[in-house]
């Protein structure tokens, strides 16, 4: 174990505390009379998870790729399920990410959430512990616990909070992530049969047959390309994004998509290299789909969490295509891009939600004109789109530029059709903005046609600037997130490389048609 | 004595309700004598546990694996008696012989997990059987009479069961020359390969066991009788027998060796149609009791996945599998019990806005069709985690496949029950009011689908230990 595990050397057990905690907390929700009261408990125990949650960051040991914090013990002996935890430079990020948006969850649902208080802060906590105990799990059988644990109370946040059509969106999302899962459930079997351990770091270190290989990629890639979600599997989405709850939404965009990601990165890429290398142009091609699709479809959206949903399709795109680029600057641009899109699309999402508690409605055209009404609202609104777009000095930027930087440098052909869905993005978002805040390009508004709008109150204020405060964090200075990533991401290469001698003759051959493409283009670009 | 102690508490059971059927007590005070017995007859089972020796000729063996499966009945008949608070379905003039014909079937199961020939087996099936023939009926009379198709649809698939067991049996004996699961342990493993008679007749010898776990091709009777007979009847029918089955298809699966060549072909077609079947079929029901059965047949096709591994880690979850799948039926049952005071029936509609009624209901509900769905934490999905790991140690890939495949499809239906639960409803719905006893067995159904479910490991040792007294 030690050479995977460095154990946790901090006075308290923080891995295990950070899933306990809400855990704990949900249960005693139960137990406790009266809305602010239930309000203010939700508060103070994903506060307490939060700050529990920061030696994460301040004790991170930077130069090693092992897994840190590591917790170890027996669980179920007879079929060699141990329970293990540990975070390396791949997780941390997105642990962090999780317990810092959780208590914004719970501001933005304050006062948009009418009824059911208590049921609402309960599986919000579960939600939390859940959604830790997925980035933190170094055993399979407990990854898959809490990947599909999760389920059920983000069914429920959907089904019982939800908007008019929440019926239909929740068993829509909930079929799509289980079907995709089940397969992934049989491949955390057959990898225990074959090897004898569910231990994710030890079943790195195996070395299978291509063929197998390829079963198991496919089986982990449905799985975690419906949670991303990467074109044509990302219908689920939108349904789930418009009708679920602000807190629901943004648990959704910030915490959850990045599960598919992460899952890409934890099992694809170290445990199937062969097979990752060998897919890896139908992988870029997919991702190039969602990005372009996504764009296009935001593009023709008038409610404006639809677009914003379809918006994530094609940022997710981006991380997916940074992973699948195999190279330093595609995973980092990647992992990057996941937690700026967390705090991005989190953000937009929570500006959706406040603006449909004023008007109840959340088309673009009921919401025009609000700059003389919500200067503070607007101010926030134009920053978080901007960043979406991914404008110099935001944080999606340094993601973006990564991720196409890697891409021209790979294929150009990829970076060409990539760059088409950045120019997409800042499309549909200034023309939301635009719409949003100005209305008519004369940037009146019609007076006595609108009911009065109050703007932000503190506490929505103090919500959109914690996460603006990373926005231009993370813009620019991105270094210190980026070194957290670095010993992991170099690891992660060299578990690849060694993966490339398993690969059958001839799987250079969709690597080749990428590179004529590109050079044919440009060829043709540079006639003279 | 002491190695028949938990049978012979039974019998007192028995006893007890047959004097009571003579005079005129009280159905409160019936039922507060019933959980008493039935609680004697576990903590008998429960001392019992840990014996060994054989009884009768060595026909009836008493082992860490019968009086496993002896706790679980017993432990089962305590719960669905405690759930059946009031009998609402029940004839009021009928109640004493209610408890009596439960306990005589509960009896019978509970001595065919300790028979080891091949005739004790059929009069302990029988004795199991007859009891329930009789109960079935004893629906109250409402403006429907499908109980007297239920009991006679139960009635005679039973009985056309037998007649299949005992025709195996017939060809077993012809070829082996004894009744004794110890000496036929020793003869088939060694022919079975050779004579295909023999195993035609064990598959036939397995077609009684089938009929109580309603597995394909002897699950017609489930949907009607489920359907048909009194709610907390129900509840019996669909979760002890199939325990006892269990107990009895470990027992003659593992006759035939580790290797058992063609029956595994044919025990995987069952399973796989039985799930199949039993999953498309319950996408389109309405009435929850009539979903249930389909539920159940499917899950038979999962059980026999673990048990057609003839390994010790397939039997190990097959024993796992049927106990989380008594808690999680009962639980659903227990819901059914309480939603229809009147004894009636519970379709979707009935549903509607429980979690409005009684939080609690909604949530028992919630955990246990989540449970039988397969989703953790919960006792299904450790279950058929492992299950499919034994049956993927066996390299059969393509039936695991199709497995989680209708674990999919299955899903559909788990989750109609709990949106029904869960959608709320714009007139005013009238709460349900419990009991405090009454919520302490919904909790303790939510407390023990999950924490078994996360912490498997002390029962597992149990299985082991049962599992090893017999192969």
């Amino acid at each position: 174990m030690e050479q995977y595990l460095i154990y946790n050397t901090l006075s308290y057990p923080i891995l295990t505390v950070l899933v306990c905690v809400p855990i704990f907390g949900a249960i005693i929700t139960l137990a406790i009379r009266g809305d602010r009261n239930l309000k203010i408990w939700g508060m103070l125990v994903t506060l307490l998870t939060a700050v529990l949650s920061l030696p994460l960051y301040s004790s991170f040991d930077l130069t090693t790729a092992k897994y840190q914090f590591a917790e170890f013990s027996d669980w179920i002996p007879f079929v060699n399920i141990d329970y293990v935890l540990g975070v390396d430079g791949i997780s941390v990020l997105l642990v962090l990410l999780t317990t810092l948006v959780m208590p914004l969850c719970i501001l933005c649902s304050w006062t948009y959430i009418q009824e059911r208080f208590k049921e609402f802060i309960c599986v919000l906590l579960l939600m939390e512990a859940s959604m830790i105990g997925v980035f933190i799990s170094l055993n399979t059988v407990l990854f898959f616990i809490f990947w599909e644990a999760m389920l059920v109370p983000m069914y429920l946040i959907i089904a019982v909070w939800g908007g008019p059509r929440k019926d239909y969106a929740s068993i829509k999302f909930f079929l799509y992530t289980l079907i995709g899962s089940i397969f992934l459930f049989v491949a955390i079997i057959a990898l225990y049969v074959t090897t004898g351990t569910f231990f994710i770091p030890e079943l790195m270190t195996h070395h299978y047959s291509f063929s197998y290989q390829m079963w198991i990629f496919w089986a982990f890639t449905l799985a975690f390309a419906i949670k991303v979600p990467m074109w044509p599997l990302h219908t689920w989405l939108p349904a789930a994004h418009v009708e679920a709850p602000t807190a629901g939404s943004v648990i959704l965009a910030s915490i959850l998509l990045k599960m598919g990601g992460y899952g890409f990165l934890r099992f694809c890429l170290p445990m199937v290299p062969g097979a990752t290398v060998y897919c890896m142009p139908y992988l870029i091609a997919l991702s190039l789909m969602s990005i372009i699709f996504g764009g296009y479809l935001a593009l023709g959206q008038t409610d404006i969490k639809r677009l914003i949903a379809y918006s994530s399709v094609g940022h997710m795109g981006f991380v997916t295509l940074g992973i699948f680029l195999l190279n330093d600057a595609g995973i980092k641009g990647a992992i990057l891009q996941m937690i700026n899109h967390g705090i991005t699309t989190g953000a937009l999402f929570i500006c959706v939600g406040i603006i449909y508690e004023r008007t109840h409605s959340r088309e673009i055209s009921d919401n025009s004109a609000l700059g003389m009404m919500m200067p503070i609202y607007v101010t926030f609104l134009v920053i978080f789109s901007l960043s979406s777009l991914a404008f110099p000095g935001t944080n999606s930027f340094v993601g973006e530029f990564l991720v196409l930087v890697s891409s021209f440098s790979k294929y150009k052909v990829v970076g060409g059709f990539a760059v088409i869905g950045a120019i997409l993005a800042a499309a549909y978002m200034l023309r939301l903005v635009q719409k949003m805040v100005w209305a008519d390009s004369d940037g009146h508004i019609h007076h006595g046609e609108k009911p009065h709008l109050s703007d932000l109150n503190f506490r929505e204020t103090a919500t959109l600037a914690f996460l603006a405060i990373f926005v231009f964090w993370i813009g620019f200075h991105p270094a210190p997130f980026l070194k957290v990533m670095d010993a992991s991401t170099t690891h992660l290469l060299e578990q690849l490389e060694s993966g490339m001698n398993v690969l059958p003759a001839g799987h250079g051959e969709p690597h080749a048609i990428l590179n004529g493409v590109g050079e044919s283009i440009k060829n043709l670009l540079a006639l003279k | 004595m002491a190695l028949y102690l938990p049978e012979l508490t039974l019998l007192f059971m028995a006893l007890v309700f047959f004097f009571a059927s003579l005079g005129n007590l009280k159905e409160s005070r019936l039922r507060h004598l019933g959980l008493l017995l039935s609680a004697v007859a576990v903590i008998a089972s429960v001392y019992s546990y840990g014996l060994k020796g054989s009884l009768f000729f060595d026909a009836y063996r008493v082992d860490a694996f019968s009086q496993l499966f002896k706790v679980i009945i017993t432990f089962g008949l305590f719960i669905v008696i405690y759930l059946g608070e009031g009998l609402y379905g029940i004839d009021n003039t009928l109640r004493p012989e209610y408890y009596l014909f439960l306990t005589i079937s509960a009896f019978g199961l509970v001595s065919m997990s300790s028979a080891v020939e091949l005739i004790t087996i059929i009069i302990c099936l029988e004795i199991s059987s007859f009891a329930l023939f009789i109960i079935i009926p004893f629906r109250k009379q409402g403006a429907y009479r499908e109980q007297m198709e239920a009991g006679i649809k139960y009635a005679l698939f039973g009985v056309a069961a037998s007649g299949i067991t005992l025709y195996g049996m017939s060809y077993i004996f012809g070829m082996t020359h004894t009744t004794y699961l110890a000496d036929l342990m020793k003869i088939i493993p060694g022919v079975i390969l050779e004579k295909p008679l023999l195993l035609i007749g064990l598959v036939m010898l397995l077609c009684g066991f089938f009929y109580k776990l309603a597995l394909f091709p002897m699950h017609f009777w489930a949907p009607d009788v489920y359907e048909g007979a009194a709610n907390e009847t129900s509840s019996f029918v669909a979760t002890l027998p199939k325990v006892a089955a269990v107990a009895l298809l470990i027992r003659l699966i593992s006759l035939a060796g580790a290797e058992a060549g063609q029956f595994t072909w044919v025990l995987m077609i069952f399973a796989v149609l039985s799930m199949t079947f039993g999953n498309l079929s319950a996408l389109v029901q309405t009435d929850l009791k009539r979903l249930l059965a389909y539920s159940s047949i499917a899950h038979a096709g999962y059980l026999m996945i673990g048990l057609l591994c003839t390994s010790e880690l397939g039997y190990l979850s097959g024993i796992y599998y049927i106990t989380g799948y008594l808690f999680m039926n009962l639980a659903c049952f227990f819901v059914i019990y309480h939603l229809a005071p009147q004894g009636e029936n519970i379709s979707f509609d009935d549903l509607k806005g429980l979690y409005k009624r009684s939080p609690l209901m909604a949530l028992t509900l919630a955990v246990s069709a989540f449970g039988m769905a397969g989703i953790p934490p919960t006792i299904g999905f450790t279950g058929k985690l492992f299950i499919f790991t034994a049956a993927i140690k066996k390299d059969m890939y393509g039936l695991v496949i199709l497995a989680v495949i209708n674990t999919g499809i299955a899903i559909f239906y788990y989750l109609k029950m709990v949106r029904a639960a869960y959608t709320s409803v714009d007139e005013q719905v009238s709460p349900l009011n419990l009991r405090v006893s009454t919520s302490v067995l919904g909790i303790f159904f939510i407390v023990i689908i999950i924490l078994l479910g996360i912490f498997p490991q002390g029962f597992i040792d149990f299985a082991k230990e049962a599992v090893a007294a017999i192969i």
